[in-house]
């Protein structure tokens, strides 16, 4: 039976490994922004032996690239993006301790292995509604990569944003879960 | 007679059409989720659904953009032959309504080089596809496109043996194995025959079709609401996580193709299916 968690950033190996595929989060605290081009300039770095612009440990890496903020406004509409793009990085970055990404679409197996292995969450986000997500989004500053534009590193701060757990920490899959219930044969009449 | 339109005129046009794409849903697609939500039996799909509609009303009142992925410019001309541009130099004008738009709409700028992912800056260029046709107008259409979607488009070059059923297999596997990636629910563009790049610019035209619109040839629109409900029979869902609803509606555009060929093309499109057209 899944269920409706509130967590707080930093996440520990507990409250990563007391939840299970289909469990409903809503995450408040401190994450970071990182999508492609950054996620290579984050391992360039640990490549040449150099600090990563903000510690890993204990925290969600965010897969989003927002929409410029209006005058008045903290964020623009800020959904995430398809995660598979950062699967040759993430295990990298879940040994030096990242707990959570937050992202949309499948992840490899290299990266499934490396969440159970390291204890780390993959926290699906509702793609598409970038609107909506932003309303969890209080505030915003650039830490890295400004010259990145929406590719920047962002720490942000959230409250309550709705997310669902896809990969936990024992192998679980909610992609490949939920189809099952509702997959029937193909009908073609060719 | 010929009927002179002045280039200043379309710079402007594209610019409010791209903000106008971003920021308002075509009651098309919010009709499509309604719909959706009464034939889903899926709680989290139907969560999805809702979570889809509150979005776009949070946009539309807001004025903020549906999706942070704002997309490449994708704009469609056909222009008249009896109408005479004016005042410099068209592409120019069209990738300047981009610049504005994108910029004065705090659009997201996705446009980068290949090779070194330097982002252009200012969402240009613009991808652009002129026709010239009858008459004195001229209709133009603003097709902001996501990457995500656009990643899971699929060109095959079918041996005509293949034949529909190949071609139902092919844009059924694709689906399949999009998954959850292309924002599911999804809109499919199927480009059947012409040539390589014909068939992918054919799919991309079938997406401009309305939602809930039938096929002018019936044959066609057999075939489409045939893979409609195979698409929907793979289980994938809102987002992918389980559901009756992984695609909206399936558009097929067809044209002859060389005797030797069978192109076909798949163009998935978010959710987020943005495109708004006016005539000048």
């Amino acid at each position: 039976m899944s269920e409706t968690v509130n967590l707080t950033t930093p996440l520990s190996d507990e409250m990563v490994t007391s939840l299970r595929i289909g469990d409903k989060v809503f995450l408040s605290g401190v994450i970071y922004s990182a999508r492609d081009a950054a996620h290579k300039r984050l391992i360039d770095l640990l490549d040449q032996g150099r600090p990563l612009p903000f510690d890993v440990q204990g925290q969600v890496i965010y897969y989003v690239g927002p929409s410029p903020a209006k005058p008045g406004r903290v964020i623009g509409a800020a959904g995430p993006t398809t995660s598979y793009r950062m699967d040759p990085y993430a295990p990298r970055l879940m040994e030096l301790g990242l707990k959570g990404m937050i992202g949309k679409g499948k992840r490899a197996s290299t990266v499934k292995e490396a969440m159970i292995k390291y204890k780390a969450l993959y926290l699906g986000a509702t793609g598409g509604a970038g609107a909506l997500i932003a309303r969890a989004i209080k505030a915003v500053e650039i830490i890295a990569y400004e010259e990145l534009g929406p590719e920047a590193v962002r720490r942000m701060v959230v409250e309550d944003f709705p997310l669902v757990v896809i990969n936990d920490t024992f192998g679980g899959d909610l992609y490949e879960e939920g189809v099952k219930a509702y997959r029937q044969e193909p009908i073609l009449s060719m | 007679m010929i009927r002179e339109l002045n280039v200043s005129k379309i710079t402007e046009t594209v610019k409010s059409l791209c903000i106008e794409a971003n920021e308002n849903l075509g009651q098309d697609v919010l009709d499509g989720f309604q719909q959706a939500l009464k034939n889903e039996s899926s709680p989290v799909g139907r969560e999805i659904l809702e979570q889809l509609l509150e979005n776009a009303r949070i946009a539309r009142e807001e004025k903020v953009p549906i999706c942070q992925d704002t997309g490449l410019a994708v704009i469609f001309l056909e222009i008249g032959q009896e109408v005479h541009l004016t005042g410099g130099d068209l592409k120019e004008a069209l990738n300047e309504g981009v610049r504005q738009g994108y910029g004065e709409g705090y659009l997201r700028k996705s446009s980068c080089h290949p090779f070194t992912r330097a982002n252009t800056g200012d969402n240009t260029p613009a991808v652009i596809y002129i026709d010239i046709v009858p008459g004195d107008r001229v209709k133009l259409w603003v097709v902001p496109k996501g990457g995500g979607s656009e990643n899971m488009s699929r060109l095959f070059m079918l041996p005509p043996s293949a034949g529909l059923a190949g071609i139902k297999e092919k844009v059924i596997q694709t689906v399949q194995e999009a998954g959850p990636n292309p924002c599911p629910p999804t809109i499919i563009g199927v480009g059947i025959g012409g040539t390589f790049e014909q068939a992918a610019l054919q799919a991309k035209k079938a997406l401009l079709r309305p939602l809930g619109s039938e096929n002018p040839d019936p044959e066609l629109d057999r075939i489409e609401r045939e893979l409609l409900e195979s698409i929907n029979r793979l289980g994938i869902g809102p987002q992918g996580l389980g559901g009756r609803t992984t695609s909206l509606s399936v558009h097929v555009r067809l044209l002859p193709c060389h005797i030797a060929s069978l192109p076909l093309a798949v163009n998935v499109q978010c959710h987020a299916s943005r495109h708004k057209e006016v005539i000048l």
